[in-house]
Parts: C-alpha cells; sequence; structure tokens
C-alpha cells in the first residue's frame, strides 16, 4: 500500500503542518476515547434488556421512577468539559502561532487559481525577473514562502497537505497562505473546494530543494525559450505561435496569451494537466490532441492536428525544457 | 383517594374576541419572518459596504428630499390605519372607512413618490452592487407594501359590507399590524440607506 | 340564529351519540374531492411521511449511482456532469425533502395527540404547506429529470452558481425551487408555534410537553427566524443571474462571500432543525422500551432550546478556510466547541434512562439506543472540526462527508426509522413485523457503519469531496470500495423498511390502542385515531398520564374520560401559552380547496418565473390571489365577522 501523498497525518514536512499535527491526533484521540467509553456504557445498560424472540407483553413489566439518573448527566457534562476545554485553549494557542503569515518571508509567490490549473508568478527586483509557471511551485528548503492567492474565476481552495491546512481562494480579495518545507521533497497540493467539473483534476507539486538548487532552477525559468535548431522544432514553433498561443504563452516567441498555463518550460514540469497526467511524450502528444477524452470539460478544446503537425510540435515542445 | 382533574372553565369566548385569538399570533409569527427577511436585506447592505473599497456608495450624500418625506407619510398612514381601526372599535364605522380609505391613499402615495425617485437616480438595477442593493431592497419593500395595499382595500370593502363589530375584527387588527409593520421597516431602510452614509458609513 | 359570543362548554363523558355527532363534524369528505380538500392533520402528515420517503428512496438511489462510480479509481461510469448533478441532487433532496418534511410529517400527524388537540392552530395552513412541499420537491426533480439538476452543491458557492459559469437552467430550477419550498418551511413552521403555545389540552403545563414537541417547536421558531435567509440568497442568485444584478460578482462590487455568510446563517441553525425534532422522538420513545420516565426531563427540554440558541452563533465554522480574521474565527470556533456541551445533555440522560429502568428489546429501542452511539460518533467528528487548525486539514475532505452521514443518518434517519416502528400501529391500526424489524436494523446499522466508519479515514488519508474520481493513492481505493459495499448494504436495508411497511400494512397483527403500554395521551385513542382525535377534551395532571396508576402523581391523576364535549361544530379549545388554561372555544375550518388553489397558482408562477413567461407569472398570481381571497373572507362560522343582520 503506497503511503497517500495527500496524507496530512501520518507526517508533516514542515512547521505549519507541524502545528497542527499533534492537536490532530490529540482531538482524534479524545475522539476515539469517548466513542469507545460511550459505547461501552450503552453495551452496560442495554445487555440487561429483556430478550425475547416474541413481542413481550410490555404490561407484565412494571414502571418505575428511581435511582440518580441527574447525577449521570452532571457527572457526564464535567467529565466532557475538561478535553472540551483543554481542545479550546490548544486551539488559540496554535491558531495564534500559525495563522498569521511570516514576518519576513523569504519568497512572495502570486498564485491564481483558475478552472483547472494553478499560475504561479515569481517576482523579483526586474521586470526580467518576472515569470509565470503552471502546476508547480519551487521553494527553498528552509524558508518561510507568502502565497498571495489571486481568484481567476470561481472559489478554488489552495491546499498542501503536508506543508499547511487549506486556505480559500476567492475572487474579488486576496487571501493570504504561507509555508515552509523543512525537508527536501515534492509535496502534492490538491484545489479543495468544488470549481466545477474538473475539481478532481486539479492538483500541483510543491518541490522543496536546497536553496542553490532553488536559485538555479529560478534562473533557468527566467530565461526565454530556446530557439529552434531543426527543421521540425521551426516547423512547430510557427504551429505553437499561430495555434496554442491563442492561449498560451511561451516568452521569447510570438505566443503570447496569458488564458492557459505557461509553456515556457514546459519539459521542467513532472506532469500535464494540473496533475492529471505524466508528463511525457506520449501523453503529451495525447492530451494536444484528445484533452477532452483525458480531462472532460476542461478549457482546452481538442486539436484536430495531422501526424507531421504533431511530430512537429512535439519536437519544439520537448525542447522547452 | 386518588381525584381525576377536570377543567370545567366557564363562559370562554367562542372565536376570536378583539386580538384575542390565535390568529393574531399567525400574523405576528409571519410578521417575524418577513422582518428577518429585511434584516438580511440589511446585513447584505453593511457587509458588502464594509468589505467594499471607497467609492461604493453612488451617492455619497443622498438626497433626503423625496424620501424623508415620504417616510414621513408612510409613518402618519400607520396612525391613520390605527385611527381607522379605532373606528371598528368604537362603532364608528365612518371613522374606519375614512380611516383605511386615507391610508390607502397614503400608502398609494408612498409608492408613486418611491416610484419617481427611483426614476431620477442616475444608476440603474445592474450598475453595481450597491445599486443592486438599493434597488432590490427598496422593491422588496414596495411589493410587501403593495400586498398591504391589496389588503386594506379588502378591509375596506368588508367595512363597508358591516362584516366587523368590536369584537369581531381579528382579521382587521392583523391587517392594521402587518401596515405598522410595512411602516416600520421602510423607517429602517431609510435610516440604512439614507441616513448612515452621512454618518460615515461606506464612505 | 345569532351565536352566541362567550359560552360555557359542556362537560360530560363519551357515548356512542357523541361520537356520531363529531365523526359526521370532522370527517374528511370521500374520493377525490376528500383527497384535495382535506385539513385532517393525520391525513396531512401521513402524506409528507409517504412523500418524504419517496424522496430519501431517490435520494438513495443517487447515493448508490455515485458509490458505483466511486467504487474504483479512474471509472467512467459518469461523467463529470453527470457527478455534478447527481452529488448536488443527493444532498439537495436528503437535507430539504426528505430530512425535515419526514420530521414535519410525524409532528404533524402526533402533536395534536400528543397535546390533548383536535387538530393543529390552522389546519388550512398545514394542509397549504404539504401541497407546497410537494409541488416545490416537483419543480426541483423536474429540473434533475431534464437534465437541468442543481450541480454546484447542495450548498451552491458563487461564482460558480453564477450565469458565467453556469449558464444553464440548472442554477434557476435550484434557486426558485428553493423560494417556493421556504414557503412550506415557514408556514408549516408558524403553525407548530401557534399550536403548541395556544391549543394544547387543559393542564397540559409548558413542562409537561412532551420532548418532541420541544424539539419541533424549537426548530420552527429557528426556521421562522433563518429561512428567510436562504430564501433572500437564493433569490439575490437568481436576480444576479437573470437581471444583471451584481450582489455575488466581485467584477461589479460583489461579494461572494455573502452568499456564503446569508446560506450558512441559515445552514446551520437548519441542521440543527432537522435533529433536535428527531432527538425529541428517542426522549420520547426511548424512556417507553425501558419502562421509566425520561432522565433529566427537564435539563434535556432546556439543552434542546440552548443548543439552537448556541447554533445561531456558529455559522462561520464552515467558512474556516476563506481568510477570515483569526479574531472572528476564534470566537466562532469556540462557540462550535462549546455547543458540544448541550447536546451531550441528551446523550447522558438517554443511556442513564437505559441503566435506570428496564430496557426491552424491541426494533424500536433498537433503533432509538443504536442511535446513541451514531450521534456521539457524529458529534465528535464535529468537535474535531470545530478546532480550526484542525479544521484547515480536515475541511472539504471526506472526514467531513462522514462526518455529516453520522449525523444526519444516526440523528435523524435512525430515529426516524424507530419512531416509524413506534408509531405505525398508532397510524394504522397495525404492527410492523419484529422479525423482519431485527433484519432491517441490523442490515441498516451493519451497512451504514461499514460504509462510513472507514470513510473517516478515507478523509484523514486526504482525500478531496466532491470528486468524481480520484487516483488510487495509498488505501484510497480500498476504502472507497469498502464505502460503496457498505452503501449497498445499508440500502438492502432501508429497502427491509419499506417491504416491512407494505407487508405489515394488509397482514400485520392488529394493534389495540397501546400495544407498547405507552405513558402519552396518543395511546389513550384508538389505533388509527378517529378524525376528531379526542371525544371529550382530556385534563392533564402530569407528563406521563397512561402512567400515573403506577407512578403516582400526589392524589391527584389525568381525566381523560371526562371533561368538555366541545360538539357544537367543528371545535376545539385553545389554551394560555405557559399553563394551559382553557381561555377560548376554536372554531375550526372545513375542508377547502384554497391550499391546494393556491399552490397550483404559485406553481405556475414559479414555472412563469424560472422560463421567462411573464404571461404564466401574472396568470399564476391571479390564481393564487384568488385562492388567498376565498381562504381569508371572513366567515361567520369562524367568528371572523359578525352574523348578517336577519
Amino acid at each position: 500500500m503506497k503511503s497517500s501523498p495527500l496524507d496530512y497525518l501520518n507526517n508533516a514536512a514542515g512547521p505549519r503542518a507541524q502545528s497542527i499535527l499533534p492537536l490532530t491526533w490529540f482531538t482524534l484521540g479524545i475522539s476515539i476515547v469517548v466513542c469507545v467509553i460511550i459505547a461501552i456504557l450503552l453495551w452496560f445498560a442495554v445487555r440487561r434488556a429483556r430478550q425475547q424472540d416474541r413481542l413481550v407483553e410490555m404490561r407484565s413489566i412494571p414502571v418505575e421512577r428511581g435511582g440518580n439518573g441527574i447525577r449521570w448527566i452532571s457527572i457526564g457534562l464535567i467529565i466532557s468539559a475538561v478535553p472540551l476545554a483543554a481542545t479550546l485553549v490548544w486551539t488559540m494557542l496554535t491558531l495564534a502561532a500559525i495563522a498569521g503569515p511570516p514576518a519576513h518571508p523569504g519568497l512572495i509567490l502570486d498564485v491564481t487559481a483558475r478552472q483547472w490549473w494553478w499560475e504561479v508568478q515569481y517576482n523579483g527586483l526586474q521586470p526580467t525577473d518576472v515569470f509565470a509557471t503552471a502546476n508547480e511551485i519551487h521553494i527553498p528548503v528552509g524558508v518561510p514562502v507568502l502565497v498571495r492567492l489571486h481568484g481567476g474565476d470561481v472559489i478554488h481552495s489552495f491546499w498542501v497537505p503536508k506543508l499547511s491546512g487549506k486556505t480559500d481562494v476567492i475572487p474579488g480579495q486576496t487571501n493570504l497562505s504561507w509555508m515552509q518545507a523543512d525537508s527536501p521533497g515534492r509535496y502534492l497540493g490538491q484545489c479543495s473546494e468544488f470549481c466545477g467539473f474538473q475539481h478532481a483534476h486539479m492538483q500541483f507539486d510543491v518541490v522543496a530543494e536546497p536553496q542553490a538548487d532553488f536559485d538555479k532552477w529560478q534562473a533557468l525559468q527566467r530565461e526565454p525559450a530556446p530557439p529552434p535548431v531543426s527543421p521540425e522544432q521551426t516547423r512547430g514553433l510557427a504551429l505553437v505561435e499561430y495555434r496554442c498561443g491563442l492561449c498560451h504563452r511561451v516568452r521569447g516567441t510570438a505566443a503570447g496569451a496569458i488564458s492557459a498555463p505557461d509553456l515556457t518550460h514546459l519539459m521542467s514540469r513532472r506532469s500535464l494537466a494540473a496533475g492529471t497526467l505524466l508528463n511525457n511524450s506520449g501523453n503529451l502528444v495525447g492530451w494536444i490532441q484528445n484533452p477532452q477524452n483525458i480531462k472532460p470539460g476542461s478549457q482546452m478544446p481538442n486539436q484536430y492536428l495531422s501526424a507531421q503537425q504533431l511530430s512537429d510540435a512535439l519536437a519544439y515542445l520537448e525542447s522547452l525544457k | 383517594m386518588v381525584e381525576a382533574a377536570l377543567s370545567k372553565p366557564e363562559n370562554l369566548p367562542v372565536g376570536p374576541i378583539g386580538r384575542h385569538g390565535v390568529g393574531w399570533w399567525g400574523i405576528g409569527t409571519l410578521v417575524v419572518s418577513e422582518a428577518a427577511l429585511f434584516g438580511y436585506l440589511l446585513f447584505a447592505y453593511f457587509y458588502t459596504g464594509a468589505t467594499a473599497p471607497p467609492g461604493w456608495l453612488l451617492e455619497p450624500a443622498p438626497r433626503l428630499t423625496l424620501a424623508l418625506p415620504n417616510t414621513i407619510l408612510l409613518i402618519l398612514s400607520s396612525v391613520v390605519a390605527w385611527w381607522a381601526e379605532q373606528g371598528i372599535v368604537r362603532q364608528r364605522r365612518p371613522q374606519a372607512l375614512i380611516g383605511f380609505g386615507l391610508a390607502f391613499l397614503m400608502g398609494a402615495g408612498f409608492v408613486a413618490v418611491q416610484w419617481l425617485e427611483w426614476r431620477s437616480k442616475t444608476f440603474s438595477l445592474g450598475t453595481s452592487s450597491y445599486a443592486s442593493l438599493y434597488f432590490v431592497t427598496g422593491g422588496v419593500h414596495v411589493a410587501h407594501l403593495l400586498v398591504g395595499l391589496v389588503i386594506l382595500l379588502f378591509i375596506f370593502g368588508w367595512t363597508a359590507l358591516d362584516f366587523f363589530s368590536p369584537r369581531r375584527r381579528l382579521v382587521v387588527s392583523a391587517a392594521v399590524l402587518y401596515w405598522y409593520f410595512v411602516s416600520i421597516a421602510s423607517v429602517l431602510v431609510f435610516s440604512t440607506y439614507y441616513l448612515t452614509p452621512y454618518l460615515g458609513f461606506g464612505q | 340564529m345569532r351565536q352566541p359570543d362567550f359560552r360555557t362548554p359542556a362537560v360530560g363523558t363519551t357515548s356512542i351519540e357523541l361520537e356520531a355527532r363529531l365523526l359526521r363534524l370532522w370527517e374528511t369528505s370521500p374520493g377525490l374531492k376528500g383527497f384535495l380538500t382535506s385539513v385532517d392533520h393525520k391525513q396531512i402528515g401521513i402524506r409528507y411521511i409517504v412523500t418524504a420517503f419517496i424522496f430519501l428512496a431517490l435520494g438513495g438511489v443517487e447515493a448508490l449511482i455515485m458509490r458505483l462510480q466511486l467504487a474504483g479509481p479512474n471509472l467512467t461510469l459518469l461523467t463529470p456532469a453527470e457527478y455534478d448533478q447527481l452529488f448536488s441532487t443527493h444532498g439537495m433532496t436528503m437535507i430539504f425533502l426528505y430530512a425535515a418534511p419526514v420530521l414535519s410529517g410525524f409532528s404533524n400527524y402526533l402533536w395534536p395527540l400528543l397535546l390533548g388537540s383536535r387538530d393543529m392552530a390552522f389546519p388550512r395552513l398545514n394542509a397549504l404547506s404539504y401541497w407546497i412541499y410537494l409541488a416545490s420537491g416537483l419543480f426541483l426533480y423536474a429540473g434533475f429529470v431534464t437534465g437541468n439538476g442543481p450541480n454546484d452543491g447542495w450548498f451552491n458557492y458563487v461564482p460558480y452558481a453564477s450565469r458565467d459559469f453556469n449558464p444553464g437552467l440548472n442554477e434557476d430550477f435550484y434557486s426558485l425551487g428553493m423560494v417556493f419550498l421556504g414557503i412550506s418551511t415557514t408556514v408549516g413552521a408558524a403553525n407548530f408555534i401557534v399550536t403548541a403555545f395556544r391549543t394544547r389540552a387543559p393542564g397540559m403545563s409548558i413542562n409537561r410537553l412532551p420532548i418532541m414537541v420541544w424539539g419541533t417547536l424549537t426548530a420552527s421558531v429557528a426556521n421562522v427566524i433563518v429561512v428567510p435567509a436562504v430564501s433572500l440568497a437564493f433569490f439575490m442568485l437568481w436576480m444576479d443571474r437573470q437581471f444583471g444584478t451584481q450582489f455575488f460578482d466581485p467584477a461589479g462590487g460583489g461579494q461572494p462571500l455573502l452568499w456564503q455568510h446569508l446560506f450558512w446563517i441559515f445552514g446551520h441553525p437548519w441542521v440543527y432543525a432537522i435533529v433536535l425534532p428527531a432527538m425529541g422522538m428517542v426522549s420520547d420513545g426511548l424512556p417507553v422500551f425501558c419502562r421509566r420516565p425520561l432522565v433529566g426531563y427537564s435539563l434535556v427540554a432546556l439543552s434542546t432550546v440552548a443548543t439552537m440558541i448556541l447554533g445561531f452563533g456558529v455559522w462561520v465554522h464552515h467558512m474556516f478556510a476563506t481568510g477570515l480574521p483569526g479574531l472572528g474565527l476564534s470566537f466562532f470556533s469556540g462557540a462550535s466547541i462549546v455547543i458540544v456541551l448541550p447536546s451531550a445533555v441528551a446523550v447522558f440522560a438517554w443511556i442513564a434512562t437505559i441503566r435506570l429502568g428496564r430496557p426491552v428489546i424491541t426494533t424500536a429501542f433498537l433503533f432509538f439506543s443504536s442511535m446513541i452511539l451514531l450521534f456521539v460518533i457524529g458529534g465528535v467528528s464535529g468537535f474535531m472540526t470545530a478546532s480550526v487548525p484542525v479544521d484547515w486539514q480536515l475541511t472539504d475532505t471526506y472526514f467531513v462527508v462522514a462526518h455529516l452521514h453520522y449525523v444526519l443518518i444516526g440523528i435523524n434517519v435512525f430515529p426516524v426509522v424507530g419512531a416509524t416502528y413506534f408509531w405505525f400501529p398508532k397510524m394504522t391500526g397495525r404492527m410492523l413485523n419484529e422479525q423482519l424489524g431485527r433484519w432491517n436494523f441490523w442490515t441498516m446499522f451493519l451497512g451504514f457503519n461499514l460504509a462510513f466508519l472507514p470513510m473517516h479515514l478515507t478523509g484523514l488519508l486526504g482525500m478531496p469531496r466532491r470528486v468524481y474520481t480520484y487516483n488510487d493513492y495509498g488505501g484510497w481505493h480500498a476504502l472507497n470500495l469498502i464505502t460503496s459495499i457498505g452503501a449497498f448494504v445499508f440500502a438492502i436495508g432501508v429497502l427491509l423498511l419499506f417491504v416491512n411497511v407494505l407487508r405489515s400494512l394488509r397482514n400485520g397483527a392488529v394493534a389495540g390502542k397501546n400495544p407498547w403500554d405507552a405513558p402519552t395521551l396518543e395511546w389513550s385513542v384508538s389505533s388509527p385515531p378517529p378524525p376528531y382525535n379526542f371525544a371529550v377534551i382530556p385534563t392533564l395532571a402530569s407528563r406521563h398520564p397512561l402512567w400515573e396508576d403506577r407512578l403516582g402523581n400526589e392524589g391527584i391523576v389525568s381525566n381523560m374520560d371526562r371533561g368538555m364535549l366541545l360538539d357544537e361544530g367543528k371545535e376545539t379549545i385553545a389554551t394560555t401559552a405557559l399553563d394551559a388554561a382553557p381561555d377560548m372555544v376554536l372554531e375550526m375550518p372545513e375542508d377547502s380547496f384554497a391550499p391546494v388553489l393556491l399552490t397550483l397558482g404559485l406553481a405556475v408562477l414559479f414555472v412563469g418565473l424560472l422560463l421567462k413567461v411573464w404571461l404564466a407569472v401574472g396568470l399564476g398570481a391571479a390564481i393564487a390571489a384568488l385562492a388567498l381571497l376565498a381562504w381569508f373572507w371572513p366567515r361567520s362560522e369562524l367568528r371572523e365577522r359578525t352574523p348578517a343582520h336577519g
């Protein structure tokens, strides 16, 4: 049984999720204990019952008041109040510790959620430092990251279980979330507010890597697309500019639309279509040609390219590392 | 010796006498529910305004020239309606008829003035959230008022047909209670839309 | 001849002549006319229950289809559009068309019998609330069967519900249908409130009310206050969609969170409204099978009211992830934790009642006692989500789906089935089969827990809710398969209930007046009761009139044999609110076409609004206006006007 990449109960990889974990286990533990106690009390109360295979004559069983029933209620309430009070206090403390964004974030990202993908924008001191990518966020290990959440269409929710709890992405306001990964790794994120047909296929990756690796990644992402080197790639570029450029952007080419994911460094990402497919040639071709079959309702229409066109497009796109 | 309880009331009213009857509780519950509706409409205004950027108020200083007298007109019509009910209570049918007729005219006048004021606005239903709230809240109020006018019409007619007496008049009291509610609702709507901007809300 | 304005009601015992006279005064006409015009609360109550169970079955089938789709990863039984309509319609059906109406049905049927009265305070309003429920349910389902069912979940967040993203009729059906249904809920609630306070038998003081009356009364007061919030929200949504208003569109200065606030201000009290009456049924039924009065009656009654009052102050716990400031979150988190306490009162009272009584295992007892455990499981999962940081991980996962099914099935469905076994003999004169009942219980209990207990783990392992398919991450496939199997087992259990009901209607053992030797007033009349309920109005001296001979009552007992006759017309007694002292003879209306006509007019009006056919809107309004006129035209037999002068 592989472990669930969205599981937040068995490990947490950063302080924001780690603060929540013991409280979660505490409330879970209390809950299980309470259920067991009630089940036992109920069992002991019921097992004294008259068991019969035909309806007993109810009138034959005497009706009596008796026993200090009120004591059950008062003792029960007093015992219940203790874990409730403890949870209340611990909740307030945890909330105070993790709710607010970090005072000195090492990185600030702008994430815009759209049906059904995640646009991630990295900022910088110069305009040429600004770049957008899609469905994959890289962060340096050990650094608090502030995420500004922008709603592009409907309400979505930003959730990386191993790093942080959920924050909704609401059009008309900018919500703030933050996360920090203390160990390197690839952490899966999932949209968690129903947003339409493909809510089920709206995932993203958060890749935490050492600062040096992050800097290298960021420098690479800032580069525009490399020029085509082969005839296929040249034809492919023309096709991409003409067709894909209606919605997508590839920096350094004439494809400049922003309503769909930025493809400039497409091949540097693990997945296609917001976690729906692994990013390899076969899937890429399948996705381009027939996205409605894989992710019905998605905003990308089927392309109906000829075999030659497909092969040219693939040749160019695979150069966008 | 065990004794069986026995209820043997004497001289009970048969049916509603004056305001004493289940119908009074019924109309009261309806009024509570409709009052809650206005509460939520006003909540929507305050919530949207509080979370909106500056410039949300399309009229930072709303003109009171039509709205204030109009609201006072409706409050006065409630006084008239009270007076009309007194006509039933004191068995003065002409007073009741004049009162209900006058209250009807005053209510109709309110609607007419409200219509004129709406026509004079530079914004329309879909201009912005402020505009939508303004027209829909006012519209819901006028709709309640129109229902009240229809009710007053029938109360007038039934009074003319000599249906009521000081004892048998619960439907009249219910109608007048509803009319009071519509007047109070207009005061609250007026205060929210026309007075709170002057107190600084939404600026 | 002038009827007197005051009268001393004749007091006596029952007789053949009296019963014959009352029968003539109270019975409904036969045939279709009687069916359409009846204002008899017992007929209306049974209609509510039957209709609600049909919707339960429909909602259940919707769930089973979804569970087939989710039984394995990446299955293609359903398209996303189909799945979205199924889960939304399932939620809408269960919460609005089953859970509340079934409780209205039991309350409608039972209240006058429990309260010692001959009908509800407003019999025509009662009929209206049923007809509108039926009409709005059909309206909502017309959308679903034409492929235009709601598709944004039962709580329907904007902007996805707005026209830009949801251009079809789906959301218009839902919006208008809910406004329509809201009328039924509101008038029904008004009827319960006035009945509870004004039409009880003499001596039934406020501390002698069955807990079920407390539960439904509390729920009704809440509904009167909060249903306008959701009706307004849906109305505003419909306006945004069809008339270009900007209530929720941020581009026009609108506020998407306004929807959530208005919806949840209604929604949270609503979920208490659909469990408190059912908890009341357990509080009234369980003691019968424990052969003793409920432990802590006053505490349970007060905790019912306290739960609802606190329930008004927790709605933001559905919005913890929306980016609200920490102070607000803390307040609502605290309130959501504190609200556990009044709920706990009922749980301990029930356990104490069983422990300190002499429990008798019957099917009804099994449902009433097992719900205690299901209640607690649902309650603790709710407690977990009350803590904001924990909720930030739990919300919108299958953990919440597990929670809501434990509270809704555990605190509504199980008590309702128990109530069916308990009161079916009173309603039909026949007993449900006990052996089949055991199969019914165990299949439902095991199937339910098999389906929903593992679902907590599914959510803790991160599976989000409202997804039409999923990948097989560690354990998700196995857990989902178990849930799907459990769902089918549970469905078989529900089917066994229907089978038991249908068979017992014809072949069930004949039930007498009081087969359970229960203590309250409804068991003092025949099974089924006559149309007039009580030939003589009883006088109450305690909470347990039929157990007074065994419990003792300080020398004074209730009187079911001798009392006011109230046979000079279709009459019952009205009493004061707290002490139930008689203060008026209430003249009751005859059967009437006005409720069904008004419903027809409103239905035409709403269809006109849906399709933007203004002629239909006008026609519907005219029919409705005529019906209202016929209804409220003052009548002398109801003492609404002076009689015509001679």
